[in-house]
């Protein structure tokens, strides 16, 4: 049996991708989210979270709009010289962020929240300035919150499906990823193949949770305050 | 100008704070008042915590906030003691108290690591997780913390109040020995006035985020128009130096000033300064000095000023001959039969006299 190999490197470049640039782009949001009072917070929040309820095929459908040649996007995109993003894997890239948004933006804020102002405080009376505070108390204090972001991340995009069928389609090396790939086998009943995939997918995504709970875990008991 | 200014206005919804002092920018300054006062916001404006809507705090010639300018907490040298340790759980000891020294010119920093480690006791706790000390450790941690930032003012939050009696009057005496032997003015929040007694060398008393006396804190804790000597605990704080040991009968004398009282021996050099409390509820008055009486305490005193503290009961404030003042409680009843007035002479016989340093 031929096993093709490249669903899997495509589905693991997409989530890795996916959640560096979204912690660099998840951060400032729940920092913001986790400090301010306004009015508007609570409806900002309720777009983040948006995909956790939505149905993948509604996100995709309107990327599909947005992102085509006569979208707002799509149009913007031609304009930059990037062309269109639909069917391509940058494509899927930008709706996987869009996607995950929540899952990194939501454990991010809780830590920050839990931090509280104190920590931060008692840092800007020992002479350390905003940006040092930031990246040697609030990053290490909430590294469990930023561990949590990843990993859902990661684990989340691997599980696309919806989005990537309508904005991705089934293009080998491109957009063909892992769940589209099992869908193709089952659809083909070639079962085999698409049993080894479902397993592997079944191990990995076990083997990632366990390693995240134990971690936070341990961090949590060497780190009562 | 050596002096720390303060000017602070602001309003939080009904809370109206409006506080102005200044005091010689040495020694320990009580800032006094029950809870809700605005003690603590007053502390937090003066590091920068809080940008009051109209502020003047001044170190010397450094200002650190008028009307054009407000620097924020990191660019002020200023020392914070928070009322909980809030030591960094991800950091050791050891670079805990590493955090802000590093963050200090070299050349800006006037003590030693060393030094403050040892002052405070801390010396075999470098090594330990912060989850793994004490209260007491790790406020004691926290305090070595601000010191080695080198500040120009310390601003130290109740930094008691989280710990239960005993780990109190462990920390008290590094809290003196800081205030003798490292010359850092610094201002103290507090509601005990027995701890402001111990620390203070004045006060400033607020009262819903107004400032209602300021002076010498052995002065104001006496006076009778404050709530401070209002309850049944009230106490007066004398200075003096310990004059000598009466070996035999187990006594230290301390000398104020052409009298003396005894306390319990203690080995403390000859000469050194003391300072004791007295409570009003150890002192008796007589017309006139007796010596029949087993009380060894007796000090010539004259009657400045009366208050009743309940139907039954009342205080007498009394002066020394050196000047300092003396409490007594009374029934209104001794009172009214001895005919006490204003200006009276008379003498207070002192049952009992606590050595604090």
């Amino acid at each position: 049996m031929d096993f093709d190999w490249q669903p899997v490197w495509l589905t693991l470049k997409l989530a890795g991708t996916t959640t560096v640039l979204l912690l660099i782009i998840g951060t400032p949001i729940a920092w913001w989210l986790a400090r301010t009072h306004v009015w508007y917070k609570q409806a900002l929040a309720a777009v983040v979270a948006l995909p956790l309820v939505l149905p993948p095929t509604v996100l995709g459908f309107y990327l599909l709009i947005m992102l085509a040649p006569d979208g707002p996007v799509g149009q913007l995109t031609q304009a930059m010289g990037i062309g269109t993003l639909p069917f391509t894997f940058e494509g899927l890239v930008f709706a996987s962020v869009l996607y995950s948004l929540p899952f990194v933006v939501q454990p991010l804020q809780n830590a920050f929240e839990a931090l509280g102002p104190r920590p931060m405080e008692v840092a800007s009376t020992l002479r350390a300035s905003p940006w040092d505070r930031f990246i040697t108390i609030v990053i290490p204090l909430a590294r469990p919150g930023f561990l949590t972001a990843a990993v859902l991340c990661f684990a989340h995009t691997i599980g696309e499906f919806g989005v990537v069928l309508m904005i991705g389609g089934n293009i080998p090396g491109e957009t063909k990823v892992l769940s589209v790939a099992i869908y193709d086998h089952v659809e083909s009943l070639e079962y085999d193949q698409a049993h080894l995939l479902a397993a592997g997918m079944l191990a990995f995504s076990f083997l990632v949770l366990m390693t995240l709970y134990l971690v936070n875990g341990r961090y949590t008991r060497s780190h009562r305050p | 100008m050596s002096e720390i200014e303060v000017r602070i206005s602001n309003q939080l919804g009904d809370f109206d704070l409006d506080v102005a002092f200044s005091v010689p920018a040495q020694g320990v300054t009580a800032l006094f008042g029950s809870s809700g006062s605005g003690k603590t916001s007053v502390l937090r404006a003066i590091a920068g915590l809080e940008r009051p809507s109209q502020g003047l705090v001044r170190i010397n010639d450094e200002v650190w906030q008028d009307q054009r300018r407000f620097l924020p907490p990191h660019r002020r040298a200023l020392g914070y003691v928070f009322q909980e340790a809030s030591l960094f759980p991800h950091l050791s000891v050891r670079r805990n108290l590493e955090y802000g020294m590093r963050r200090v010119a070299e050349k800006a920093r006037l003590i030693a690591f060393h030094d403050v480690v040892e002052l405070l006791g801390i010396a075999g706790l470098l090594k330990r997780e912060t989850h793994k000390l004490s209260g007491g450790e790790r406020q004691r941690v926290a305090i070595a913390r601000a010191l080695l930032t080198s500040p120009r003012l310390m601003l130290m939050d109740e930094p008691l109040s989280a710990l239960d009696h005993g780990a109190k009057q462990l920390i008290l005496p590094y809290l003196e020995s800081l205030h003798d032997e490292l010359g850092i003015p610094s201002i103290y929040v507090s509601h005990d006035p027995n701890e402001v007694a111990r620390l203070a060398d004045r006060m400033v008393l607020l009262d819903q985020g107004k400032v209602i006396a300021s002076g010498e804190a052995a002065n104001l804790l006496t006076r009778l128009d404050l709530p401070l000597s209002g309850y049944g605990d009230a106490s007066a704080f004398l200075e003096g130096t310990v004059s000598s040991h009466d070996n035999s009968y187990h006594l230290t004398w301390i000398s104020l000033q052409g009298n003396r009282v005894a306390v319990p021996r203690e080995d403390l050099p000859v000469g050194r300064h003391a300072r004791v409390q007295i409570q009003a509820r150890d002192v008796s008055l007589a017309i006139h000095a007796h010596s029949d009486t087993s009380i060894l305490n007796i000090l010539p005193a004259r009657v400045i000023d009366t208050h009743d503290i309940n139907p039954t009961q009342m205080l007498v404030r009394l002066e020394l001959e050196d000047g300092q003042t003396l409490l007594s409680r009374i029934t209104r009843r001794s009172a009214m039969g001895m005919g006490i007035h204003e200006g009276m002479m008379l003498y207070a016989q002192v049952k009992s006299v606590a050595l604090l340093a």
